[in-house]
């Protein structure tokens, strides 16, 4: 008996122990996050304003082409993929990867048929493992990522599609609804969608470009894709924390229901112990009498 | 003076947003300066310092990969980065430069993409450098 009751102590120190780390780590998660939804806000201004430009130069000027605006006939995708590096982040690496492989087996028969862009180190080997084509790969990003640490990656996305390797880019990521809910979303980034012309054309003034508007478009739409790819990945952290953060408060919870099942199981082996020994002794004590 | 409102927006933050008198920015075509009342009008900027003149302050900035929008009463400078002269680390620039000087030495011509690319590094080291001295006069 006395064994049982040292054992379940032993089972409660190391859940408890188990139980300050998910509750730091929760605390962790919740500060950063704070921070990463900032950031994410933070973005958006530079985002509008450039798709504002673009739209601009559409409406202002008629009949005007750029490779990027242009729907070819697909060959090839590219899918953008953003993961985690670490993992304890709940469902969100394995909802990413399960929505992405849907995704690739319903519209893609052969590897061949398309290439991956991979951030994060738990999306990398997911399909380094199966052996699927990975084109380009980031990882190792901190939490609050800046622009240049993602600009490789979203450059060489880009120009895959310049260079007519990809005719269709998606990227992959986990919208941000709310620390509990993050949805696994796949956006088509390229080509882009024909910039509605009617609506805006009559509230803007005309601008004048230099050195002439298809100049200026063959600058700004990529750098629009990488912005937007930049945005999805601040996107995807925020999302990534909040996972995080409610996988760890979930955990916590579980533990603190563990130990006060172990608790109460220890008192009643304890008591058991107890009114055993006392039989025992008046037992005994009967017996001498 | 009359002025306009200047806003300088990154991707990652609203770097600078203040009424100003003028601007003046290396553009595509050359050097432009921008004054209260010029015509709407969008170009590309090279990677360069651009000046910023508010009353008796001017102030200096490195910006790499933007492009600027005027607006009729506002003007909007897009920048992949726009830095103040405090926010630079003139080692790293320095160890940059060298580090891409050393790399179109090597290359010559062989590899196009990396070419522009040290090429591209290089006038960004080149103009943090400039504008952090420049402050300090």
């Amino acid at each position: 008996m006395a064994k049982g009751i040292r054992e379940i102590k032993r089972q409660i120190k190391s859940i408890q122990s188990s139980r300050q780390i998910t509750k730091a780590m929760e605390m962790v998660a919740a500060s950063k996050l704070r921070r990463a939804q900032e950031k994410a806000q933070a973005s958006r201004p530079y985002a509008e304003k450039l798709r504002e430009v673009v739209n601009g130069i559409a409406a202002g000027t008629k009949g005007i082409s750029h490779p990027m605006l242009v729907t070819r006939p697909v060959k090839k995708t590219a899918y953008i993929v953003i993961t985690s590096d670490a993992g304890l982040a709940g469902g969100y690496n394995a909802n990413m990867l399960r929505a992405v492989m849907d995704k690739i087996k319903a519209s893609h028969s052969s590897k061949d048929e398309y290439g991956l862009f991979v951030v994060g180190r738990k999306g990398r080997d997911y399909f380094r493992r199966r052996e699927l084509p990975v084109v380009g790969e980031v990882t190792e990003l901190s939490d609050f990522p800046s622009f240049a640490d993602i600009k490789s990656l979203a450059y060489a996305a880009v120009r895959s599609f310049e260079e007519e390797q990809f005719d269709e880019v998606y990227i992959c990521y986990n919208k941000f609804i709310n620390p509990l809910t993050q949805i696994p979303t796949i956006n088509r980034l390229l080509p882009f969608e024909q910039p509605e012309a009617a609506a805006s054309s009559g509230v803007k003034a005309s601008y004048e470009y230099e050195p002439t508007p298809e100049d200026v478009l063959k600058v700004l739409l990529p750098k629009y894709a990488e912005t937007i790819i930049y945005g999805a990945l601040l996107e995807g952290k925020a999302s990534e924390l909040g996972a995080k953060m409610t996988a760890m408060g979930n955990a916590t919870k579980n533990a603190s229901k563990l130990i006060g099942e172990l608790t109460l199981t220890y008192n009643r082996a304890r008591q058991a112990a107890i009114t055993q020994e006392i039989t025992e002794i008046v037992a005994g004590a009967n017996a001498l009498s | 003076m009359s002025t306009f409102l200047l806003e300088i927006v990154t991707p990652e933050r609203v770097v600078f947003s203040e009424q100003v008198e003028s601007l003046s920015v290396r553009g595509e075509e050359g050097e432009l300066g921008i004054l209260p009342g010029h015509i709407p009008f969008v170009t590309p900027l090279k990677v360069a310092p651009i000046k910023v003149k508010t009353g008796k302050k001017s102030s200096i900035l490195a910006v790499h990969g933007g492009f600027v929008e005027v607006q009729k009463d506002k003007v909007i400078l897009l920048a992949e980065s726009a830095e103040a002269p405090n926010d630079i680390d003139v080692e790293r620039a320095k160890a940059a430069k060298e580090r891409a000087e050393r790399r179109l030495n090597a290359h010559g011509n062989q590899d196009m993409v990396d070419h522009r690319r040290a090429e591209l590094a290089l006038q960004r080291a080149i103009t943090r450098i400039n504008v952090s001295s420049r402050s300090k006069e």
